[in-house]
């Protein structure tokens, strides 16, 4: 693909990289225990958790495991495991 | 699951940059761009934030932004404001959101000038207490005895031994409307400081402290934790100054004492081992004292231990 | 309609900038450079120019300032001087790589340390290297013109680059000269308002400044030395555009006097030249076939007009108001490099003169026509450069 004059770059085009793949942990959001408070997806850096389809669910294509989800969740809903390669 | 197209549409700093896994600088971006709404340019010289979502092809930036140089933030943004007031487009507003080491440091003449001038910009410091993306060199925002790797605690050194260059004072000295400290783990807090500072015009400026797992050392789900025990301890008093005269103070609801904030961090790992350095402790310890005097933080006479 | 007064050099510049309509104006004040923003200023606090006008706290400022409003699509200007330039180069540099078509004028003076404030060239020619157009006038009159032609390459789609008049400190900026200016609506005419190609906006986000790695960067790097290439033909195409409108033609990017049938050819730039040019008449005068080389532009540097003029020459006398410290002046070098391994190429003598304000007059200029003739006819061409006028007597052991 061409280059771009004065390498400008068009806005969003971060969505084509797929962060996940440096993840170590893995969050687990426990439906059960999840209140929907909203606090998991204003704490995290990376926008990759949220509510989508009607329920709190952590998007694996961005997250990176840094486990702010699950520290700041006050009712405890989400798990950290240990990533699966 | 991929879920590229079903990023909310009205989320201006969207995922796939490359900061650190559990950034505080990303973070405190998404809430400063949810408070200013997207009718804004911003500019950010030279650092992590810069690093972390610029490589060619890949930005996260759902408003216009630009990257032009480490010391020039404040001064594009000075021209960027200019155009538009000519172009009758200064509806947009211009932020520059730049780190410690462009604001405090390289970036201050041109920081300094454009306060000078009045320019109508809102400067948004998101400061991670060093350079971080060249590895943790010391800034003047490091805090006291701090460890970073042009200022290592040593033999005959504890770390840095200057405190902090008080910034938001000498912005304040400029006589501009709108001063404020704000820190990322108080999201409300900061939203509201930004959709205050956005009701003025002029120069404004915003310190924003984003703690940094990487370069502070601590576990990357504790940034939001280190975040609340810098404010709660007085370190990180957070304040608003309006036209040069301080108008409002956070109170801290829980203090506690600086050695919670410090023992947690590998940067002051040095104050605790080999051996306890209480004269830095108490010194530290003496600085949050002051602050909380200083600004009345104190809810009532809970004294640390 | 043509308009005419006798004016500062300085205010020739003024009037020429002020014709193009700049939204943005930025600038630190630095001798000899002050006349021109001072002006500008009094025009935008008179309201005689609709502007706005940053002052900055320093050169870098001033650059990054006209770099913002252009990023933002304004028409923006600057200038600067000697140690300012220097200030602005890492600013010049990044705004050349990222395209953006601001006009700012050199006003040239020599370099720190020691400090003068006197006139050479190597403040701008330190800049060659950046990416921003150089064009470099002989009189207060070429120097008005070049503010015109300048906007107007600049902001060409095929050019987008920062693009700088130079002009002597002093010799032009503060002397009077009788010069034309256009009426407002023949420069509007010449140079529509900006339409940049490429600017911030909210309802098209983009981000720029991007970091590039080495599977980007040699091709980003080209495109700069493509639109410099490109530049020549645009820059061509302005000067006669103009010269539609005023009558007077300099003769393209390469000024060719009295060089048709010459067996000595001089290169020079800057007001130099016009000494030069007495120097080549009185030559002719007593029966010696000398001619002159201006160089108009520099940047990109216009070998192909170059060897034009100079191939039928047998000797050219190079006058390099500049030097690069342990090689030599930079039109030698960059004249060498092109004229190197072409078959009848003439031998090229380098001379350095004026540096810090030394006096080049009628009989310095013919001295070292008398010498390069000496170095051939002694078939001893010299590699290192001839400082013209330097007092040995002063020099430590």
């Amino acid at each position: 693909m061409k280059i771009s004059i004065g390498a400008v770059v068009g806005g969003g085009s971060s969505l084509d990289y797929q962060t996940g793949t440096w993840r170590d942990r893995r969050p687990v959001v426990k439906q059960e225990n999840c209140k929907a408070c909203g606090i998991c997806e204003e704490v995290c850096p990376d926008g990759a958790v949220g509510p989508r389809d009607g329920i709190f669910q952590v998007d694996y294509f961005f997250c990176k495991g840094c486990g702010l989800c699950a520290r700041e969740c006050p009712a405890q809903a989400i798990e950290l495991l240990p990533e699966e390669k | 699951m991929r879920s590229k197209k079903k990023q909310k549409s009205q989320e201006l700093f969207v995922s796939g940059h490359r900061a650190c896994p559990g950034c505080g600088m990303a973070l405190a971006v998404r809430h400063i761009l949810r408070a200013t709404g997207r009718e804004v340019m911003v500019v950010t010289p030279t650092g992590c934030l810069e690093t972390f979502t610029s490589p060619y092809g890949y930005s996260p930036w759902r408003v216009p932004w630009v990257h032009h140089l480490f010391e020039n933030g404040p001064s594009i943004a000075s021209g960027i404001a200019a155009a538009l007031r000519m172009q009758k487009r200064d509806r947009i507003r211009v932020l520059v959101i730049a780190g410690d080491g462009a604001t405090f440091d390289i970036g201050f003449g041109a920081l300094s000038g454009m306060l000078e001038r009045g320019d109508d910009v809102l400067y948004i410091c998101v400061d991670n207490g060093a350079y971080m993306n060249t590895g943790g060199q010391r800034s003047g925002a490091t805090p006291l005895y701090a460890s970073t790797t042009t200022d290592p605690p040593g033999k005959l050194s504890p770390g840095k031994v200057q405190e902090r260059k008080d910034l938001p004072w000498i912005v304040a000295a400029h006589n501009v409307p709108y001063v404020a400290t704000a820190s990322v783990a108080f999201l409300a807090d900061l939203r509201d400081k930004v959709k205050r500072a956005m009701s003025f015009r002029g120069p404004r400026y915003i310190e924003v402290d984003t703690p940094c797992p990487s370069g502070w050392g601590f576990p990357s789900e504790l940034s939001m934790e280190v975040g609340r025990r810098g404010v709660n301890c007085g370190l990180i008093p957070l304040l608003e100054i309006c036209n040069g005269s301080l108008s409002k103070v956070h109170k801290i609801s829980k203090r506690i004492p600086v050695e919670d904030y410090l023992r947690i961090q590998g940067r002051f790992r040095h104050l605790f081992e080999p051996r306890r350095e209480q004269g830095e402790l108490n010194r530290l310890q003496g600085l949050a004292d002051e602050k909380i005097k200083t600004y009345g933080l104190s809810r009532g006479a809970d004294e640390p231990s | 309609m043509r308009l005419e007064e006798v004016m500062e050099g300085s205010e020739a510049v003024a009037l020429a900038v002020k014709a193009c309509r700049p939204q943005v104006i930025s600038a630190f004040p630095i001798s000899p450079q002050t006349h021109i923003v001072e002006r500008l200023a009094r025009m935008v606090s008179d309201g005689d120019l609709h502007a706005e006008y940053v002052r900055v706290e320093s050169e870098f400022s001033a650059a990054s300032v006209v770099s913002g409003a252009s990023l933002a699509g304004s028409r923006a200007y600057t200038a600067s001087s000697s140690q300012g330039l220097l200030l602005m180069s890492e600013v010049l540099y990044a705004s050349a790589g990222m395209r953006l078509p601001f006009v700012m004028t050199g006003v040239n003076r020599t370099v720190s340390a020691p400090i003068s404030i006197q006139v050479d060239h190597q403040d701008t020619v330190s800049l060659r290297d950046c990416g921003v157009i150089q064009m470099y006038v002989e009189s207060c009159q070429e120097a008005y013109d070049a503010h015109l032609v300048a906007f107007k390459v600049a902001e060409d789609p095929r050019v987008l680059l920062p693009t700088m008049v130079c002009m002597d400190g002093w010799i032009l900026t503060h002397s009077y000269e009788r010069v034309s200016f256009l009426a407002q609506q023949d420069v509007d005419l010449f140079l529509p308002p900006f339409k940049p190609v490429n600017y911030l906006d909210v309802d098209n986000p983009q981000s720029w400044g991007s970091y590039a790695d080495e599977d980007v960067l040699m091709e980003f790097k080209y495109s700069v030395q493509q639109a410099m290439v490109r530049a020549k033909g645009v820059i061509k195409e302005a000067w006669e555009g103009l010269a539609r409108l005023t009558g007077r033609d300099y003769g393209g990017l390469v000024e060719g006097y009295r060089t048709q049938d010459a067996d000595l050819i001089l290169v020079a730039m800057g007001s130099m030249a016009g000494t030069a040019k007495e120097a080549v008449d009185k030559a002719r005068r007593a029966g010696d076939k000398l001619g002159l080389a201006r160089i108009r532009c520099y940047r990109p540097f216009p070998h192909e007009e170059l060897w034009e003029i100079l191939k039928a020459a047998e000797v050219v006398a190079v006058m390099d108001a500049n030097f690069s410290m342990g090689s030599e002046g930079a039109l030698a070098l960059d004249l060498k490099a092109k004229l190197y391994g072409r078959p009848g190429a003439p031998v090229v003598i380098p001379f350095v003169a004026g540096l810090g304000g030394r006096e080049v007059g009628i009989e310095t200029v013919l001295e070292m026509v008398h010498r390069a003739r000496e170095c051939v006819k002694k078939a001893d061409l010299p590699l290192e450069a001839n400082w013209m006028g330097l007092n040995e007597a002063l020099l430590p052991d």
